[in-house]
């Protein structure tokens, strides 16, 4: 049987047209996918059932659902200092559950953006954000400018559909018609198809920004002859280049969230993006990593105000970047459990911040097994969503879409884990009040 | 001989294939390695292949070198993961954010031996 329109639950493209063959509920092939999402949608090795230990160097033993769920509600319901962290590769409905928990366990919820686009988030708080739908960008960009990123590794499909070779209602000669700009501090694989490459040297993106700034409002007499690595002219020539755009569109990737400035940096490209509309139309859009980390942005958003780092335990959502983010938290020691789940900290966050890991209780929720796994006490493993389990997902320009289910497993959902991690926890401290 | 470097990690698409595979070979193939170009490799002797010892203040880490030559002069490439982990900044200067890029590093040549994942964390326990 061959199942189409699938969507793609690996980045944040969501591509929508793939097509899977399904024989004796098993994925046999993945068409139209690229490599990422392919290998993600044929799977791999996972865990089979829930395991415990309490010593994180020594052997797990496999346990119960019940007696796994029971244990990990006790150690959220007795912990002070909660952090419950990941929810990207979840579903939106997960996600709901996931704020329900942390407020009755008085925690601190977090998801993965806090080491990828939560920087965004705060240069949207200090600017706002000219943005639109990837669709609007494939049908009338002529000017397309990749600030950071590097789709042609972390985004695959995304050059084809949206941003470089798709054609559209004003772009119908594709490629051809679109001009293509790389700025990074190397010469990626995105660069090598770009029409212009300009290098940056590490760190120096905001002053760059800066500097194009200076120019598209007439004051290129201030800037001077070398700004980061790039010479004058070449910027002179960029400004020109980006206000001869009739449709123009910046999307950026971490090599503006992660280095030097971070947030200030999003915060000078919305300014500059807001300096080019006076002259013709712009828009901006991060290039989003996992295929829901968008979801949970608006999820956290309408259930508690804010988008990430939200700390539930003063009985109100409080929400301060810097202190409420996962590794400010580590860092300083104030954890006394982890609760990751559809995210991988243990991967992804810096070995001292994971340290601190390595002294409390962790409690795990995935479907595989993964750097998280070696510190946790307590691992569950739940259905891969969009592969095994539909449901609501937000593409990185913040289209919603409906994931759905290829095949019929038995492992239970992020949701149903959580609901009964609720209830149990709701129990306990019901016992204790 | 040592090279002064600035240190980034970023995806990959063979990173990105394993991310729900990370206790295999593949993983460590996709995400445990060092890339500089071939004039910095030349400047510490080594050759694909070779382990290289990177050092900032925050770590350090042994990985086999590859080369790519859109590195410019000076710049060193980790894919994301625990490997690139092992030096990063930990520090989020107030925005949540640790320091994933730009960080100053050191590279050198050693007969020292990659760890796996397991043995990576097993150090943070």
């Amino acid at each position: 049987m061959i199942i189409k329109d699938v969507l793609c639950p690996f980045c944040g493209c969501l591509c929508d047209d793939l097509a899977v063959e399904v024989e004796n509920n098993k994925v046999i092939d993945v068409q139209h996918a690229c490599k990422i999402g392919s290998s993600k949608i044929m799977g791999h090795d996972r865990i089979k059932a829930p395991m415990m230990r309490d010593d994180k160097k020594g052997e797990f033993r496999e346990v119960s659902y019940d007696e796994a769920i029971n244990e990990a509600a006790k150690i959220l319901a007795n912990s002070k200092r909660p952090l419950l962290y990941g929810w990207a590769s979840g579903v939106c409905e997960m996600m709901k559950k996931g704020v329900l928990l942390t407020e009755e366990v008085g925690g601190i919820i977090d998801n993965t953006a806090s080491v990828c686009h939560g920087p965004s988030a705060l240069g949207v708080h200090e600017k706002g954000m000219p943005t639109g739908t990837l669709g609007q960008f494939a049908n009338r960009a002529d000017v397309a400018i990749f600030w950071g990123c590097n789709p042609v590794q972390a985004h695959p499909r995304h050059m084809s559909r949206y941003s470089v070779f798709a054609k559209g209602f004003f772009t119908t000669k594709g490629r051809k018609g679109r001009k293509v700009i790389v700025v990074d501090v190397r010469k990626t694989d995105t660069a090598d198809l770009a029409d212009e490459y300009i290098q940056v040297n590490p760190g120096m993106d905001y002053i760059v920004m800066s500097a194009i700034r200076a120019i598209i409002a007439n004051h290129a007499d201030v800037v001077p002859d070398n700004v980061g690595g790039i010479p004058k002219e070449k910027l002179v020539e960029l400004a020109e280049t980006l206000k001869s755009a009739k449709f123009g569109i910046i999307y950026f990737g971490m090599g503006l969230t992660q280095s030097r400035g971070k947030y200030k940096n999003i915060d000078n490209a919305v300014s500059l993006i807001t300096e080019l509309n006076a002259h013709t139309k712009y828009s901006i859009i991060p290039m989003r990593g996992h295929y829901n980390v968008t979801g949970f942005g608006n999820v956290c958003a309408w259930e508690t105000g804010f988008v990430n780092a939200v700390d539930m335990s003063r009985g109100y959502p409080y929400y301060n970047p810097g202190e409420t983010c996962s590794n400010d938290l580590l860092m300083r020691e104030e954890i006394d459990a982890a609760f990751i789940i559809a995210g991988d900290a243990g991967a992804h966050f810096p070995a001292q911040s994971i340290a601190r890991m390595g002294k409390v209780p962790v409690v795990q929720i995935d479907p595989f097994h993964n750097p998280t796994t070696e510190m946790a006490n307590i691992v569950i493993p739940t259905k891969v969503s969009g592969v095994e389990l539909e449901g609501t997902a937000y593409r990185m320009d913040g289209v919603s879409l409906r994931m759905r289910k290829l095949v019929d497993v038995d492992f239970p959902s992020d949701e149903e884990v959580l609901d009964k991690i609720i209830a149990k926890v709701r129990e306990i401290k019901g016992a204790s009040s | 001989m040592k090279l002064n470097a600035t240190f980034i990690s970023g995806r990959t698409v063979d990173q990105g294939c394993n991310l729900e595979n990370k206790t295999s070979q593949a993983y460590f193939n996709a995400a445990g390695y060092c890339e500089m170009n071939s004039t910095d490799a030349g400047k510490i002797g080594v050759e694909p292949g070779n382990n290289v010892k990177v050092t900032t203040d925050f770590g350090t880490v042994v990985v086999p070198l590859k080369i790519c030559e859109g590195n410019p002069d000076g710049l060193i490439f980790v894919p994301m993961g625990p490997w690139a982990n092992a030096v990063v900044d930990p520090d989020t200067k107030g925005c949540g954010m640790p320091g994933f890029k730009g960080i100053q590093a050191e590279v050198e040549a050693t007969g020292e031996t990659a760890p796996t994942m397991p043995e990576l964390m097993d150090r943070l326990k």
